[in-house]
């Protein structure tokens, strides 16, 4: 069922739910009691403790294998939701990837890399989703952004510039579907402890108003509320999770 | 998809699935535009999701250009399913 009386049936989606942000959001939308898809490319076996916690959280999912630069596995992942949990009204868009380095030397096979995984098939699956949203008439989708992208990161322009139409592509595609009882979020963290983020050094911590990381938990709450029927009229916007890094 | 499809199952299709994107019933007739039934983009997204699903016949951007009424969508639909 869906997250409370009143949600129509159906499943979450998150991509790369093994890890980090992806897996807390998982948890948390598990425990708002959606059937969730932790999809996965490289760690089946954090796809699975991902999987546990949720059924701690009282609630249940299966982990999919996808490559998100992959229509086709996409495109599986949809079907394998669909098949047993009904249509998927939570996507959430977190799959995402670093390859870091001044523009100059920046390679065109880093840049396409990350505009891929970060950007593209956040589209393809938004897109893929907007289909069953929209006879639904309820839908959720929440993109995991990031503060690096309105805000400058020397080293990050690949990243800054997905991130960055991240947020714009959610603008518009609330705009779209707005109509339809379909909200479209995106959600940009700032420094929050993951693996993704230990090789950083200090230097921007210290930038953090909070003065401390975030954890993957306090961005996942923002999602399980975007989620939730509170967050009906909440649409078209980024939330900042990064303990005042942009204010 | 049977290619036996009249267009006057099609109709009966279209007319159901205008209702569900909500269309005045009373409107909905052969000579009537999407345009008089008020349908906007978005819901020309979905009626074509329809047809798709229950003719198996994809309509494109283009083609919607080219039918005036409903009546016209349904023997256009017909005669590719």
């Amino acid at each position: 069922m869906g997250a409370s009386a009143g949600t129509p049936q159906g499943a979450a989606l998150v991509t790369g739910a093994s890890g980090g942000i992806g897996a807390a959001v998982a948890a948390a939308l598990g425990g708002d009691h959606w059937p969730v898809g932790v999809c996965y490319r490289t760690h089946p076996e954090r796809a699975q403790e991902t999987l546990e916690a949720i059924e701690r959280a009282g609630g249940s999912g299966i982990a999919i294998k996808v490559d998100v630069r992959d229509r086709a596995q996409l495109e599986g992942a949809f079907l394998a939701l669909e098949e047993r949990y009904g249509r998927v009204l939570v996507l959430v868009n977190n799959a995402g990837i670093r390859a870091d380095d001044l523009a100059l030397s920046l390679s065109d096979h880093d840049w396409s890399e990350v505009i891929d995984t970060n950007l593209s098939a956040a589209f393809a699956a938004s897109r893929r989703a907007l289909r069953g949203m929209l006879r639904a008439r309820f839908g959720r989708i929440i993109n995991i952004a990031s503060v690096v992208g309105p805000r400058a990161n020397a080293g990050q322009a690949n990243y800054a510039a997905a991130k960055a139409g991240l947020i714009a592509m959610t603008r518009c595609i609330a705009v779209e579907v707005a109509r339809r009882g379909i909200t479209v979020n995106a959600i940009a963290p700032g420094l929050i402890e993951t693996e993704m983020t230990a090789d950083l050094d200090g230097s921007l911590l210290a930038a953090v108003p909070a003065r401390r990381a975030g954890r993957p938990e306090e961005v996942a709450e923002c999602a399980r509320f975007l989620a939730s029927p509170g967050a009906s009229y909440i649409t078209g916007t980024a939330l900042f999770v990064d303990g005042g890094l942009s204010a | 998809m049977s290619s036996s499809l009249s267009s006057d199952d099609v109709y009966a299709g279209l007319r159901e699935a205008l209702i569900g994107l909500g269309a005045e019933q009373e409107q909905i007739t052969p000579a009537a535009t999407f345009e008089q039934l008020d349908v906007d983009s978005l819901d020309m997204v979905e009626l074509a999701q329809i047809v798709e699903e229950r003719f198996g016949v994809s309509i494109k951007g283009s083609d919607v250009a080219k039918i005036a009424s409903l009546g016209e969508a349904a023997q256009w639909i017909s005669d590719r399913a």
